[in-house]
């Protein structure tokens, strides 16, 4: 099944192209015609081997996408525990199954499609993927991992496809698809229940639709031409709805975009109104169809997941009242705040609490010794405060009185429900932020001074100029000294039980710190309503959603004395990932880049760089280059520029980065750094070929170039295939491991 | 050669009235009461320690910023014979009278009044008329944010000094280059070129941006001078060559050399030593120099050591162990080995000696002659006050579960082995028989039982282990990271044999001579790597605010207050030249989209040299914005409005060009749609085809006109003829211009008709290429 698909792909679309690259077709695969095609330049036809082309492609793209399934899914059950990161995306795609809501700093499409591959293959989400280790038993995991390396499988004829498309030749498409095949980073990468061999699916998938959208140029708003162009957009919703480094090939694709409408917009034999179609098709497939896709993913993903889990309490009070299961669905309070309400009061800051006092003094030297005010991060009768007036102390809820509600700008007293003392702050130092006053609970009986009194501010207006539950933001202004209520997510020491340090700021900027909203409300006064109408609508939860992902996200920081992987690492294979196994007597499994392959990499990029710009400076110098050579440096200067663009787009954001990152960060950029080896030797041995035309041998020098590079990879392969299907035994440091030899690196732990 | 005798020397000085006037009004401004307040201002107390350590010649580290800044203002309170002794603890404090105020406080205001004529040479320099650079010098000396900026002993004046300097000195090597390349005016901009950006590069990190937009603009004229094909192959090589050294190789030797005065100036020890390598310490006067010079440099067998860990987070620290033992038990309930602690102790102590063991032998002196311990040799290391052995073994660490726990040795007999075997590892070595050398060498241990390293993790211990710094054995052994590596700081070769004695020893000072140096290189990246690694706390600021804030002049800072009469210095703009600078940003980019777009469907509404001037024009000054700007958005430090100001500047100097452009094009263009103004053809000028094409002949007759070399001058000369004309001067290059006028109109070609639209020309042009 898989090699009919990705022929059938091939097929449709290179056979109206056949005339073009037929010399190189009938080369490789047979090479007694090679010599007489070496001095033809790539794009011109040879219509003798014609007939042959046509199955020999097809023959060969078979041939690349059998090896590539047979390297993917041999030994895919091994080893038979948790590997590395599948403990977190093997318990999301459970999460999936099971229904229940959880908070993940990556987009859901990834994990809803681990959680659909295992519904669909017999998994019945009862596996509690602990740690990396566990055994999976009766469980079946085979179908998770298969999909993750089926999707990683097809990489590489996605690949070939794209080289063969900018370079015209096969043999270029051939040379990168076998540096992916026998790539052992790659193919590690595929094999397990992972994130990764989903996104670069998608971001090949896209690039190699982006290529072929760009060949139907000459024959714009065909059929094909917008099958493409739709599929671009669609692989592109695909990258972002995995991971939020999806966006680099959007920027790619967007780039190659803007320049070729501004390649339409200058040919003056089209009309405006031509360009115009132009835009809006592209704006139609390549922003609102991935934006539409993407939107899609998220309402799949909050529809799916509607019971209370571990994610609820990253997300804001109204956020939570969708989930069954959390206390605060379903419930019923009154709307609005009166006076007299008892309340809790949470922090809009994510994992910082409620607002709680408790009768405990701060210890002696920490500002004055008066009763603690700290936030909690658990519900307790201790973080219930009564919203009262400042200037009476009768009792709101006495029938005969009127229902007061409490308005934006009002001054009110906090009184903490269990120990009756006061919201209270002054000029003494917070015990941890220094530059901050401190917060106490002060008076007796509700009884206390005017540093007792609060303005209360509602940031958010929207709902008028009372105070909505759960919706209403508000800030709590200290009306002596002029400070704003916040926490600083501190914790306290021992004194303090280790809660989170609640202080009263003098600067009045407005941050996530000093804003807080209503949760319980209680008030037999009012009429309860049902908490449905509160509920945010969907734009709503998606904008929160990305803000608690990118908070999230950018609270992934390495901690101090932490050795933590720099993206210079990267590319020249510095250090590999443990995926499984430590000592000696484990099943190891370890990610690393076959180093032949990536050293060639690097090597060909530098060499890139050089024969690019010795190009570009002499065209720029008006030089006359023979026919062959003008083909062969348009080839090298645009196909190439394309991956070179790719490689760099995915590779040197990561230097920007501040959160941790990790080796498997750089596969992305490894895939076009592939492309670009497998396009750029192929040139060059054309080039040196042509250079060398007038001795006899000549004709060999690509063929014979092209063979042993292609031998050369496969026999690293060999040597270094242990790391990926797995090794048992001593330890390369050890002399009596069969990878001793192969430790190049020290750094390679393996 | 005797030349002089037979005509008379004449010397003829063409001076710019205007820019001395601009220079006037630009001292005055800056200069005016500059002594006033006496009192320290904002960020005065900030860079003011930083003079007092230049005039004390005391080693310091600022992680804010290269230090050609610091020294700048360190020059100016050495010219007023400052002699460092004020406490700078707290803005407002009245200056005592040995403090400078004035000569302090003159370059930046120097650098600042300069910056006034500065702004209208660009202007004029980017081809725009007199009376736009005249407007953008005086909206460059009215701006309040910069005159206060400029006032103080600050940095920010100087930045925008040198970001202009650059500016200006490359406008002026790019003009010259089509009079006369490798003229020594050609040279001297060039050089000062790159010269500037290191200046601005040298007093802060963002400098560097403009330096990026400079070379940039190099860049490009550099990828059309490769295509210029009446150069030859020598010519532009040459050309290419003299541009690198010039902005890639001559800066960065500038930058090494604000580093090397800046060594030198600084030899005597500081408070910041400690954060510096042991290596660099002893190359300060005084400090670590005094303790160890003299030591023993090779290691012995038998040697006493202190060991510094090499990370310096969250403190530098030396190894250490005391008589206390690990809790059993620890709070969470994990047990201990219950053996010696062995912690990491930022305070120097007797306890911090370790004396270097051959497993071999029992014996804790050096023999004689010393053995040295090389590069892959097993030692083990005895703590010096107890002699128990330093030991790891597979315990979980007290805050670090996952590592192992270091210990000292006690034997229980509870089938808990000694293992104290360590392998040396010299990171730093230059091959694998190096000895281990004091100070010099970078060291791990690595285990020989687990091949653990020792390792700092940075956790504070709780109170049983006196707040000191954990240590433990992790057991990667991959990588380097300055929390494995230990360098040994104090040594002497241990001579006692009995305890008691050794101890005393221990409790001795070091003696003997050995002196070491370290090359400038090696001190210059220790230091750049410490300043760009060094932590500052982020504390939140009442003043601070986000680059948002900033467009629009949402906020301010309050500089000073005097504490009695309440007079104030605030940093406030004007709101009216912020908001239409802004504005004409807005302008500018919507016009260059505009032209940009119609060029592309070759619609012409500008004359090709026009649009070059234009389009360069915003690439410096809306780029130069753009570049001082949108960094900050990516920045995780405290921001201020004063962090604006280089961008403001950029942009102010945009706002006199968008005026000009808009008078002369648009309105210009609108009041006469009837007669178009002017039909022209880009085309003629981009084939480079001498014979002219179709010229304006509006009523105001802008004349743009022949071949692409011509072109840029033309408008030139002609705008220096309108104004020697409206100054009433009617000779020089008004004669000049008008005899080249008739030159172009002589080389029209007669048969090509003269079509007065810019449609219609467009239109015939399009036929043409249709053709």
């Amino acid at each position: 099944m898989p090699p009919a698909v990705g022929g059938g792909l091939a097929g449709s679309e290179l056979r109206p192209r056949r005339g073009r690259c037929g010399s190189q077709a009938a080369r490789a695969v047979g090479p007694d015609v090679a010599t007489e095609a070496t001095t033809r330049s790539p794009k011109r036809p040879a219509p003798s081997s014609r007939r042959f082309e046509a199955p020999g492609r097809w023959a060969l793209l078979a041939l690349v996408t059998l090896m590539s399934f047979a390297t993917r899914f041999h030994r895919l059950d091994q080893p038979p525990h948790i590997c590395w990161d599948e403990t977190h995306f093997g318990k999301m795609g459970s999460y999936y199954i099971n229904r229940t809501f959880f908070f993940d700093v990556h987009p859901p499409l990834g994990k809803m499609l681990i959680g659909l591959a295992g519904h669909l293959t017999g998994y019945d989400g009862t596996f509690l993927f602990q740690k990396p280790g566990d055994e999976y038993e009766h469980h079946s995991y085979l179908g998770m991992r298969g999909f993750c390396a089926f999707l990683g499988a097809l990489l590489i004829p996605f690949a070939y496809l794209t080289v063969l498309e900018l370079s015209q030749s096969l043999p270029a498409a051939l040379l990168t698809a076998a540096l992916l095949t026998f790539d052992t980073g790659c193919l590690t990468l595929s094999q397990y229940i992972l994130l990764d061999p989903i996104l670069m699916f998608f971001i090949m998938a896209a690039m190699l639709s982006m290529v072929k959208y760009n060949s139907y140029a000459n024959r714009p708003f065909s059929a094909p031409w917008w099958l493409w162009l739709s599929l671009t957009g669609v692989n592109l919703a695909g990258a972002l709805g995995v991971k939020f480094v999806g966006l680099f090939i959007i920027l790619q694709v967007g780039w190659n975009t803007v320049s070729d409408l501004w390649h339409l917009f200058g040919d003056l034999s089209l009309s405006m109104v031509t360009v115009g179609k132009h835009l809006t098709a592209r704006i139609l497939c390549l922003i609102v169809l991935p934006l539409a896709l993407y939107t899609a993913t998220y309402a799949v993903h909050f529809m799916v997941l509607n019971k209370s889990g571990p994610g609820d309490g990253f997300f804001s009070s109204a956020f939570q009242a969708r989930l069954s299961g959390n206390n605060l669905h379903n419930a019923s309070i009154p709307e609005h705040l009166a006076y007299g309400s008892v309340i809790t009061v949470k922090s809009a800051r994510m994992a910082v609490g409620y607002l709680h006092s408790h009768g405990h003094l701060y210890p002696e030297g920490i500002g004055a010794r008066q009763q603690q005010v700290t936030t909690y991060l658990h519900k307790d009768y201790n973080n219930l405060w009564i919203i009262k007036k400042h200037n009476t102390n009768s009792d709101p809820l006495d029938p005969s009185l009127p229902v007061e509600f409490v308005k934006h700008g009002d001054v009110i007293r906090l009184e903490h429900k269990e120990t009756s003392r006061n919201l209270h702050s002054h000029y003494h130092e917070a015990p941890l932020t220094r530059k901050h006053y401190q917060v106490t609970g002060y008076g007796i009986n509700g009884t206390g001074d005017s540093n007792d009194f609060w303005r209360i501010e509602v940031v958010n207006r929207k709902f008028g100029n009372r105070i909505k539950v759960l919706r209403s933001r508000i800030r709590l202004i200290h009306l002596v000294t002029g400070c704003v209520l916040g926490s600083s997510g501190k914790v306290l020491p021992k004194w303090g039980w280790e809660q989170l340090e609640v202080t009263c700021t003098p600067y009045l900027k407005e941050t996530l710190n000093s804003i807080w909203n209503v949760e319980d409300h209680i008030n037999p006064k009012l009429p309860n309503i049902s908490l449905d109408v509160l509920q945010p609508s969907f734009p709503e939860i998606m904008l929160e959603a990305h803000m608690v992902m990118i908070r999230g996200n950018n609270g992934l920081k390495p901690k101090d004395n932490e050795f933590t992987s720099k993206p210079w690492h990267w590319p020249i294979n510095y250090q590999g990932l443990r995926f499984s196994g430590i000592n000696d007597t484990d099943f190891r499994v370890y990610l690393l880049g076959n180093p032949v392959v990536w050293w060639l990499n690097l090597l060909s990029i530098a060499l890139y760089l050089l024969s690019g710009s010795i190009f570009a400076v002499a065209l720029q110098r008006g030089a006359r280059l023979p026919a062959e050579v003008e083909g062969l440096s348009q080839v090298l200067l645009q196909g190439g520029g394309q991956l070179l663009l790719g490689w760099m787009m995915h590779y040197f954001p990561f230097f920007l980065m501040g959160r941790i990152l990790y080796f498997h960060h750089y596969f992305p950029a490894m895939l076009f750094s592939s492309m670009l080896t497998g396009l750029l030797w192929d040139t060059l041995l054309r080039l040196c070929a042509w250079s060398l035309a007038s001795f006899s041998l000549a004709g060999h020098v690509h063929t014979l170039g092209i063979l042993s590079l292609l031998l050369g990879i496969a026999y690293s392969f060999y040597l270094f295939h242990p790391l990926a299907y797995g090794m048992v035994g001593p330890l390369a440091q050890d002399p009596r491991s069969p990878m001793a030899g192969l430790r190049w690196l020290e750094s390679w732990d393996f | 050669m005797l030349g002089f005798l037979q005509r008379p020397v004449v010397v003829t000085a063409d001076i710019n009235l205007n820019v001395v006037a601009l220079t006037a009004v630009g001292l005055l401004s800056r200069l005016w009461q500059l002594a006033y307040p006496r009192a320290v201002v904002f960020d005065e107390v900030y860079y003011g320690q930083y003079i007092s350590f230049y005039m004390k010649r005391i080693f310091f580290l600022d992680g804010s910023g290269p230090p050609f800044g610091h020294m700048l203002l360190a020059l100016g309170g050495y010219l007023g014979g400052f002699d460092g002794n004020f406490l700078w603890n707290r803005i407002g404090a009245e200056y005592s009278t040995n403090v400078p105020v004035w000569s302090l406080r003159l370059l930046p205001a120097l650098a600042g009044a300069l910056s006034v004529p500065m702004a209208y040479q660009i202007v004029w320099e980017l081809g725009f008329s007199h009376c736009a650079a005249v407007g953008a010098a005086l909206l460059i000396l009215i701006e309040n944010a910069l005159i206060t900026q400029s006032r103080l002993m600050l940095l920010e004046s100087a930045l925008i000094f040198f970001n202009l300097l650059a500016v200006l000195s490359y406008l002026k090597f790019s003009n010259s280059q089509k009079h006369g390349p490798f003229s020594p005016s050609w040279w001297f901009w060039l050089i000062l070129t790159g010269v500037a950006c290191a200046c601005a590069v040298g007093i802060k990190y963002v400098g560097v941006f403009t330096y990026l937009l400079v070379l940039g603009v190099a860049a490009v004229h550099a990828w059309h001078l490769i295509g210029d094909q009446t150069l030859s192959n020598v010519r532009v090589l040459c050309h290419l060559l003299a541009r690198a050294v010039a902005l890639l190789v001559i800066p960065v030797l500038v930058y090494l050399l604000f580093f090397y005065v800046h060594l030198l100036l600084l030899c005597r020890s500081g408070p910041h030593d400690q954060i510096m390598s042991s290596a660099f310490q002893a190359s300060l006067e005084g400090g670590l120099a005094r303790i160890t010079q003299g030591q023993p440099l090779e290691v012995a067998y038998g040697s006493q050591v202190t060991l510094k860990n090499a990370f310096g987070q969250p403190v530098p620290c030396w190894l250490h162990s005391h008589q206390s033992t690990y809790p059993v038990i620890y709070e969470n309930g994990r047990g201990s080995s219950h053996q010696q602690q062995v912690t990491c102790y930022p305070f120097k102590d007797v306890n911090n000696w370790w004396i270097v063991k051959d497993p071999g032998r029992h014996q804790l002196v050096v023999n004689n002659p010393p053995r040295p311990v090389r590069h892959g040799d097993i030692v083990q290391l005895a703590h010096g006050m107890t002699t128990r052995l330093l030991n790891t073994h597979d315990v979980a660490a007290p805050l670090s579960p996952h590592s192992q726990e270091v210990s000292c040795y006690i034997d229980y007999n509870v089938s808990m082995p000694a293992q104290n075997l360590w392998r040396l590892d010299i990171v730093n070595r230059e091959s694998d028989t190096d000895v281990w050398k004091t100070i010099v060498s970078e060291v791990r241990f690595v285990h020989v039982n687990t091949s653990a390293v020792l390792k700092l993790s940075g956790a504070p211990l709780p109170d049983w282990g006196f707040r000191q710094l954990e240590v433990v054995g992790e057991q990667l052994s991959r990588g380097y990271h300055g929390s494995t590596v230990w360098s040994v700081e104090e040594h002497r070769y241990g001579r006692s044999q009995e305890q008691k004695e050794r101890e005393l020893e221990l409790h001795s000072p070091t003696q003997t001579d050995v002196s070491r140096n370290l090359s400038f290189m090696a001190r210059f990246s220790e230091l750049q790597w410490r300043m760009l690694t060094v932590r500052s706390d982020d504390s939140e600021h009442k003043y601070s605010s986000t680059p948002l804030d900033w467009v629009m002049l949402d906020t301010n800072i309050a500089y000073w207050l005097h504490p009695r009469t309440s007079a104030q210095i605030h940093l406030l703009g004007n709101i009216v030249i912020w908001a239409s600078a802004s504005l004409a940003t807005l302008v500018y980019a919507l016009l260059f989209i505009w032209y940009l777009f119609r060029r592309r469907r070759r619609v012409c509404d500008l004359p090709e040299d026009c649009w070059l001037r234009w389009a360069l024009a915003g690439a410096l000054c809306a780029g130069g914005w753009a570049v001082n700007y949108v960094p900050f958005f990516m920045m995780e430090k405290t921001l201020f409005l004063y962090h604006y100001l280089p961008a403001l500047t950029f942009q102010i100097l945009l706002l006199p060009v968008v005026l000009e452009h808009v008078s002369d094009h648009l309105c210009r263009y609108g009041a006469l749609a009837a007669t178009p103004p002017w039909g022209y053809g880009s085309r003629g000028v981009l084939n480079g085809d001498s014979s002219v094409m179709q010229m304006g002949l509006g009523s105001q007759a802008r004349l743009c006109r022949g071949s692409e070399d011509e072109a840029n001058e033309g408008c030139r000369e002609r705008k220096v003829a309108d104004v020697h004309g409206r100054w009433g001067r009617p000779f020089g290059p008004g004669e000049h211009q008008e005899q080249r006028e008739g030159q172009g109109n002589m080389g029209r070609d007669p048969e090509q008709p003269v079509v007065r639209g810019r449609t219609a020309w467009c239109m015939a042009e399009i036929n043409q290429e249709a053709l």
